[in-house]
């Protein structure tokens, strides 16, 4: 018999959950159904009662860890109050979000618990075993592992399930107490950029990718660096696209060359960067060869926009590669994304 | 004033990220096909944190660096050839498997025994760095687990920043979502920094940094104790390369307008 704890976290409101605790908790239901198993929910955060009452209909069992210890991500506190949840759930399998603040502690919290963890699962199915598919080799190579031993942790990377969708209502719901240890870290805030210049959007339906390209020098001899930057940004404010972009490009600030001030190391897509989950994926001025390309694991819709007719992307990697100068294509779609909105 | 750390940089080897890879499944479990002769770097995450913890050090005069590497002995003599011309630091090998289909627990507890037999090391004053996730296994808990095994409960992840301060604290930059990071302010060592990026460029290769380090890393390789890395319960049911292959249109007879009309109705469109 299994005991299925649905792990979650708060929201930057303290006082809602995040989307993807929101999946954890669809997956964890469907998981609790097909393996008939009991399902407990465990909350984190500083109003963490307010969360449990929208899983009101769940049915689950509710418990959580509230106050303000716990309103920042913190190790030593998120690791405590997971661990508490974990043992009062007397849980065999954890499932919960490969968020920021859940990646950071999961793993040692399942080191406390004598368990095993495994992370950025994509999906888990109760067949005779419970099976939990992930990525290796940086998107590259899919595996569908199992594990005989208990408890085990299952961190499910964002975008794989529905988020679940329920009605606030009052609900029983057990506090866990949580000794904490000696604190040595404060969380003073976020740094971020300012809104304007905000170019990563987790949520945006289309991933717009800059390659090294747009700070090479054109035709004319000469680079376009400003021009370049200005495209790209008309691009982005006209969509609400979500920029990513090469290793190349970003590291060519280091080098003293043309860069493009609003990229940062965050930006990078691919081997080194992230792997984002987007419906739609537009590629200008990079070569699409596989360190890129692993990046772009999980964008369904992908085209490209390259000089280079036998670039990385015309083969088998994305559904339309144009062949044709990005400057000029870019700047003939934001006058017409400015016409259309006019 | 300057705080003399005792910073331990745990990275792994990995296939040059260029390379074809194929998974097979061999007596032990699945590997990739010619893992032994593919050419191999050092994770490129954790060789940041290799860059920042010899940043650190310099600023900080009396401080150590120490690379902690699991790997065959071979594999792991040929990545230092290159590695070691980058920055100085001690070499601490420990001869095992190589890949990512291994169990990430098993993994951190043979590097949890190397660190804590390395001679001289003050577990006070200690910075345990790494890459937040690998480009093998890519579960970013190796280092975690190693630092709970040492009972550290201040541990950053995605980390791109930290800044010593004068009375030992420090201040640390780690990715959140959504392009973020997290400002935290932590009282000192011992501390667990999972890198990611961070700020720093690749140093240039320095012949005499590479000749002093193979000095310490030639003896360490020959006397490096062997590690088995058990599978802990782990089995896998499949491991493949994704089937999807697209069918790719290659566009060359439109001029930039016609493009740009089809992509902003591609955009535009559910």
């Amino acid at each position: 018999m299994e005991y299925i704890l649905a792990l979650t976290h708060v929201d930057d409101t303290g006082a809602a959950l995040t989307r993807a605790s929101l999946e954890v908790v669809t997956a964890a239901i469907d998981l609790a159904n097909q393996l008939e198993a009991s399902l407990t929910i465990g909350i984190v955060g500083v109003d963490a009662t307010s969360a449990a009452n929208f899983l009101a209909s769940t049915g689950a069992r509710l418990l959580v860890v509230s106050g303000e210890p716990f309103a920042q991500p913190r190790y030593a506190t998120d690791a405590a109050a997971c661990e508490a949840l974990c043992r009062a759930a007397c849980a065999t399998i954890v499932i919960a979000p490969a968020s920021a603040r859940f990646a950071r502690v999961a793993a040692g919290v399942a080191h406390r618990l004598d368990g095993y963890i495994d992370t950025h699962i994509a999906a888990v199915v109760a067949a005779d075993t419970i099976e939990a598919t992930r990525w290796f080799y940086r998107q590259r190579i899919e595996a569908v592992l199992t594990r005989d031993a208990r408890p085990w942790f299952l961190l499910l990377d964002a975008g794989t399930h529905a988020a679940f969708s329920g009605h606030s209502a009052s609900t029983q719901i057990e506090e866990v107490a949580v000794h904490l240890p000696t604190l040595r870290t404060t969380v003073t805030g976020l740094r971020e950029p300012r809104h304007d210049q905000q170019t990563i959007r987790p949520d945006a339906k289309l991933l717009l990718v800059a390659g090294a390209g747009w700070t090479k020098k054109q035709p004319d001899g000469q680079t376009h660096a400003t021009e370049a930057g200005d495209l790209i940004l008309g691009f982005l404010h006209a969509t609400g696209a979500s920029l990513g972009s090469s290793k190349s490009l970003v590291d060519q600030g280091g080098d003293g060359n043309s860069v493009l001030p609003f990229l940062t190391h965050l930006n990078q897509i691919g081997q080194t960067g992230a792997t984002p989950r987007h419906a739609k994926g537009l590629s200008t001025c990079c070569h699409g060869e596989e360190p890129h390309v692993v990046g772009w694991r999980f964008v369904a819709d992908r085209r490209a926009i390259s000089l280079d007719p036998n670039c990385g992307w015309t083969r088998g990697k994305a559904d339309v590669v144009y062949v044709a100068d990005a400057f000029q294509v870019m700047s003939k779609v934001n006058a017409l994304l400015e016409a259309n909105d006019a | 004033m300057a705080h003399a750390l005792h910073i331990v940089v745990c990275a792994g080897i990995v296939p040059d990220p260029l390379q074809t890879l194929e998974p097979i499944t061999g007596l032990t479990g699945p590997g990739l096909k010619n893992e032994m002769v593919l050419p191999a770097v050092l994770d490129p995450w954790a060789a940041c944190a290799l860059y920042e913890a010899a940043a650190l050090a310099t600023k900080n005069p009396g401080s150590k660096v120490w690379l902690v590497s699991l790997g065959p002995k071979a594999k792991l003599q040929a990545v230092m050839m290159t590695v070691a011309q980058k920055v100085n630091f001690e070499l601490v090998p420990i001869d095992g498997p190589i890949g990512g289909f291994h169990d990430a627990h098993a993994t951190a507890a043979a590097l949890a025994d190397a660190i804590a037999a390395i001679p001289g090391l003050d577990r006070d004053r200690l910075l345990l760095f790494g890459g937040w996730e690998s480009a093998t296994r890519g579960a970013g808990v190796t280092l975690q687990l190693v630092g709970e095994r040492f009972g550290i409960s201040d541990q950053f992840q995605g980390v791109d920043e930290i800044e010593l301060r004068d009375d030992g604290s420090f201040e640390v930059l780690e990715r959140v979502e959504g392009g973020k990071h997290q400002v935290s302010i932590c009282a000192g060592t011992p501390a667990v920094l999972g890198w990611a990026t961070g700020n720093l460029a690749e140093p240039r290769n320095n012949p005499q940094v590479g000749m002093a380090n193979m000095r310490t890393i030639m003896p360490a390789l020959q006397k490096a104790k062997s590690a088995s890395i058990p599978a802990n319960g782990l089995h896998y049911v499949s491991v493949a390369l994704p089937k999807q292959q697209r069918t790719t249109k290659v566009v060359k007879d439109l001029t930039p307008e016609e493009i740009a009309h089809e992509l902003v109705a591609w955009i535009g469109a559910e």
